[in-house]
């Protein structure tokens, strides 16, 4: 693909009226990515998921995939995040600032050492194989052109996940429902 | 005459018009079409849908119906047998060959297909599994009436007809799989019906271990085939075969044909693959019946008479030497499984190991290269073996014990079971005019004109053949001695069963007594052009015998005769003194019979053990090691880890020295330290392992 | 724009998932530590999908499907830290050491 290799100079990177919108948008991701793993406060850290998953939806728009970019804004920002602010709510977390929502010091260390060299020889590999290659101008996709492909080349794959999806909600109801009749349960709230 | 096309004639074939190549090539003969379309082989997938749908309607709806289930199992195996029965009468007057196809799913080059074979072949064996297993069904209901789990016994009975139904109808060697993995899920949950006791789990086990190892060989030798043919399709290798197409097959084929095999060895119990079908008797009687002795065993048979031109091989170029290798291990079987009949004590067992004894014979005759002797024993054997096994169910219903110890003087008691299980003992002998006689006599007399005609392994394995016919003899008497005849050892009180288990009995032995005579040579063989799936002149290519061979006749029903003299002599002269003492003990070889010839051992102490000891070390080792040394790399290394280091440098040493037992459980309070609980610490050597891998990659 | 800046976006996002899913002890943020993870992946599919200019979009048709199992994913995530709690009184995961050995 030697027309796809085409490379970029840093400075001119910055010259790119694009890119300033990028880092707009990246910085705040990254941020809120980071505030999600370590925010002491469980409701912030989630409302934090909200900003980073809102910049991959914004990232998404600049990559000319719009369909994707609103899904996500649909399903998670509309309605994992409230699940996940329910699941909250019900297993009473405690609201304030609460140091016992991560492991301890060395753990943490060790952790973002872990990460840290993931990140580290995940960026080495693909700065190794593309490094500052240029992405082609490109036609944003059409939500026709997704739903071509869904329903024809990728139709069973697409059926699959429906099927999962199905039993996750059957899964999701069996688990969740309380089963009290017959049994005593001294510790449950009321 | 009747009336054949090739069996590669399908529907797709048709429409796409080219039947007429086909037909013309190959020099098998003229073909006259006979029913090749039409409502009656086009609705014949219901054959193989309605058990299916039975098991799934009992499982779910069974124990609120008034028969418990029962009825809706009854009834779709009375639809199988009717259909069954329609097709074996259309097929001996006009002859039927077709094959419906689905196309289900299509990647690349590749069509996965579901589909139904509506041949001579397949119509015997649906014919077959219709007919004794309606009858072993009926049985059943009476024999199982007071079983805990009666409604999910017959859920997983209608799952193993419906299994059996998919493997004998599979176009295509992928359904063939399906069928045959089916039938051996049936088959393990049947054996382990009685799972509260441990034996019956362990047997269970055994059939599903023993039939895995073998099903390996299938799978690579599937395969082989496959990429060679570029096709799964029956229909597109036999023609590969038929035209004598130089290739990849033909390169390949003996490798295919073997591995294949292997997987036949697996299923028809062949030896040394043996070891399950005896212990498999801690099943049901009536799984016994039509499982383990009637349908489900005779898959392997089956599987080589659909492959049998590909074994046959008429131009050289294909699996021909194989069938050196299946008619030794057809014969080693049948005589040494013989032998093991004649020291059983349990009367299921002797009939366990007879069963694998007349599938040697089978097996034998594939090898032998005699398609429609092979076949034909296994039709006749279904039937005689399936009335002996529920004979000899209606015995131990009575009598309450599977020892041939307690029982003894039956044969007033229980008049019907007696002389059925006569019945049947004369057919599984080869008494003339009983179906055993004719399909025996065939097997023998082909392997005779094989090892004429250039086999060098068949005339050893006639000598085999005519030995394993004196000792089935032998341990038929003993059973029926020991059984009907002198005094009543036991301590129920005997009575003769129900008439739901005496009509079956009634039926199968009608079948024993007659199923012969549908092919005797030189007077009507209309059999042999029943069951040719490709040319009605020669068969399937294989030699079929003008007349009997009167010698040959003459020496087994001679030898057979002598058998029963001296198993009378034996065992029945004063059966109740000499059935304690068990006189016939010749000192070197009875040790070794009574102990199974000690393959059961070997494989315990020879492979299993010594393979789970070095896994559990390695096993062992790596743990240690790499998930230590990746724990103490993240710094999430704790005291216990540590500690579980220095204990592991202490007991590795020991421990190669050790047992094998005792390193495993050694090994397993070692390693229970590492498990700390902490799912997020095995996430972190998860993620570890993904950055060393990725990291090799890269490097590499 | 350039490949890389948005690898490195997602491989960011990725890393500080792992580093949630590692360091949380309340089980609600682990699930959302995951998220995190996948959002990452997801950023990364699209963007070789865009440079790559696949034709058959599968890039984009891939993070559908995760976009929706991720949905029954955390539909069932929490349904059993619900179970879990009910039972244990704790959504702690330090708390779940019922594997230990």
């Amino acid at each position: 693909m030697p027309a796809l290799m085409e490379s970029v100079a840093i400075a001119d990177w910055f010259r790119e009226a694009a890119n300033w919108v990028f880092l707009l948008i990246a910085l705040p991701t990254v941020f809120g990515a980071w505030r999600t793993v370590s925010s002491n406060n469980i409701v912030r850290a989630v409302l934090y998921l909200v900003v980073a998953l809102a910049g991959t939806a914004a990232m998404f728009l600049i990559l000319g995939a719009a369909f994707i970019g609103l899904t996500v804004v649909l399903v998670y920002i509309g309605a994992v995040i409230i699940l996940f602010l329910i699941g909250i709510m019900i297993t009473r977390a405690p609201l304030g600032v609460e140091a016992k929502l991560s492991h301890g010091r060395e753990a943490r260390l060790s952790a973002a050492l872990l990460s840290f060299i993931l990140f580290a020889v995940i960026m080495w590999a693909v700065a190794d194989a593309f490094g500052m290659s240029k992405i082609q101008p490109f036609e944003p996709t059409a939500t026709a052109d997704i739903a071509n492909l869904l329903f024809d080349r990728f139709l069973i794959p697409f059926e699959v996940v429906s099927l999962v999806l199905l039993a996750a909600l059957i899964g999701g109801i069996v688990l969740a429902r309380r089963d009290d009749i017959g049994r005593d349960e001294p510790g449950g709230e009321g | 005459m009747m009336h054949r096309i090739f069996a590669s004639t399908s529907q797709v074939l048709l429409a796409a018009g080219e039947e007429g190549s086909q037909a013309t090539e190959g020099g098998y003969g003229t073909l006259v079409p006979g029913i090749t379309s039409g409502p009656l082989v086009e609705w014949a997938w219901l054959i193989i849908v309605v058990p299916l749908i039975a098991a799934f309607v009992i499982a779910f709806w069974g124990k609120k119906l008034p028969m418990q289930g029962w009825e809706v199992a009854w009834g779709s195996m009375g639809f199988v047998a009717i259909y069954g029965t329609v097709l074996f009468v259309v097929n001996a007057t006009t002859g039927i060959v077709y094959e419906g196809a689905v196309e289900i799913a299509k990647i690349g080059d590749f069509t996965l297909e579901w589909g139904w074979m509506v041949d001579g072949l397949s119509i015997m064996m649906y014919f077959l599994i219709g007919v004794v297993g309606f009858l072993v069904f009926t049985y059943a209901k009476s024999y199982m009436k007071d079983d805990v789990r009666y409604t999910w016994f017959f859920v997983s009975f209608s799952l193993f007809a419906g299994g059996m139904l998919v493997l004998v109808a599979a176009p295509n060697l992928i359904q063939l799989i399906v069928g045959w993995e089916l039938v051996g899920v049936a088959s393990y949950l049947l054996i382990a019906h009685y799972w509260e006791d441990y034996a019956n789990v362990d047997a269970g086990n055994k059939a599903f271990m023993v039939n895995k190892i073998a099903d390996i060989g299938l799978f690579l030798g599937v395969i082989i085939m496959a990429v060679s043919v570029g096709s799964f399709r029956f229909s597109d290798i036999i023609d590969v075969v038929v035209r004598g197409e130089e290739g990849m097959l033909s390169q390949y084929a003996f490798w295919a044909g073997l591995l294949i095999f292997i997987g036949a060895m697996g299923k028809s119990a062949q030896f040394p693959f043996h070891v399950w079908l005896p212990d498999a008797m801690a099943g049901p009687t009536p799984v016994s019946a039509l499982m383990h002795a009637a349908t489900m065993v005779t898959a392997g048979v089956y599987l080589l008479g659909r492959l049998f031109p590909f074994y046959l091989d008429v131009d050289g170029l294909f699996a021909g030497d194989v069938r050196n290798i299946i008619v030794v291990v057809g014969g080693v079987t049948l005589l040494l499984s013989g032998f093991l009949a004649i020291v059983q004590n349990d009367i299921k067992k002797v009939l366990a190991y007879s069963t694998v004894s007349q599938l040697g014979y089978m097996v034998a005759a594939m090898g032998a290269g005699a398609y429609t002797a092979g076949l034909f024993h296994l039709f006749t054997h279904a039937f005689f073996k399936a009335l002996l096994f529920l004979g000899a169910g209606a015995v131990i219903h009575a009598v309450h014990s599977n020892n041939m110890s307690d029982m003894g003087g039956l044969r007033k008691k229980m008049p019907i079971t007696f002389w059925t299980f006569i019945i049947g003992t004369l057919a599984l002998i080869g008494i003339f005019p009983f179906a055993g006689f004719f399909s025996k006599d065939e097997i023998l007399a082909s392997v005779r004109y094989a090892g004429g005609s250039g086999q060098d392994a068949a005339n050893f394995i006639l000598v085999l053949g005519i030995a394993g016919a004196f000792i089935t003899a032998l341990y038929m008497t003993r059973v029926v001695a020991l059984t009907f005849f002198g005094k009543y050892r036991g301590h129920a009180e005997p009575h003769e069963a129900p008439r739901m288990m005496t009509y079956p009995l009634i039926g199968l032995a009608f079948f024993a007594a007659v199923a012969g005579w549908i092919n005797v040579p030189g007077v009507y063989t209309g059999f042999t052009t029943w069951l040719a799936t490709r040319d009605p002149l020669t068969g399937m290519g294989d030699h079929h015998p003008e007349s009997f061979d009167w010698l040959l006749v003459f020496i087994v029903t001679l030898v057979v005769l002598a058998a029963v003299a001296i198993g009378w002599w034996l065992y029945g002269r004063d059966a109740d003194t000499r059935a304690e003492r068990d006189t016939f003990r010749i000192p070197v070889l009875w040790p070794l019979f009574e102990n199974l010839y000690y393959i059961d051992e070997f494989y315990m102490r020879g492979i299993v053990r010594p393979t789970m000891g070095p896994i559990a070390r390695v096993v062992l080792w790596w743990d240690m090691h790499v998930v230590d040394g990746v724990v103490n790399l993240v710094g999430l290394g704790s005291v216990g880890l540590a500690k579980s280091v220095r204990s592991f440098d202490q007991n590795v040493v020991d421990g190669i020295f050790n047992e094998a037992g005792a390193v495993i459980g050694g090994a397993g309070s070692i390693l229970r330290r590492s498990f700390t609980g902490r799912i997020q610490q095995y996430a972190a050597f998860s993620f570890v392992g993904v950055v060393i891998i990725v990291v090799v990659s890269i490097i590499l | 724009m350039t490949i890389i800046q948005f690898i490195l976006v997602g491989s960011a996002l990725f890393a500080l998932g792992i580093y949630g899913v590692i360091t949380r002890r309340n089980a609600v943020l682990v699930l959302a530590s995951v998220e995190l993870m996948l959002a990452g992946v997801n950023v990364n599919l699209v963007a070789f999908n865009v440079y790559l200019q696949d034709p058959i979009l599968s890039g984009q048709i891939f993070v559908l499907f995760i976009i929706g199992l991720a949905a029954a994913e955390v539909a069932i995530g929490i349904a059993i830290i619900l179970m879990i709690f009910r039972n244990r009184q704790s959504a702690d995961v330090a708390d779940l050491n019922l594997m230990k050995g």
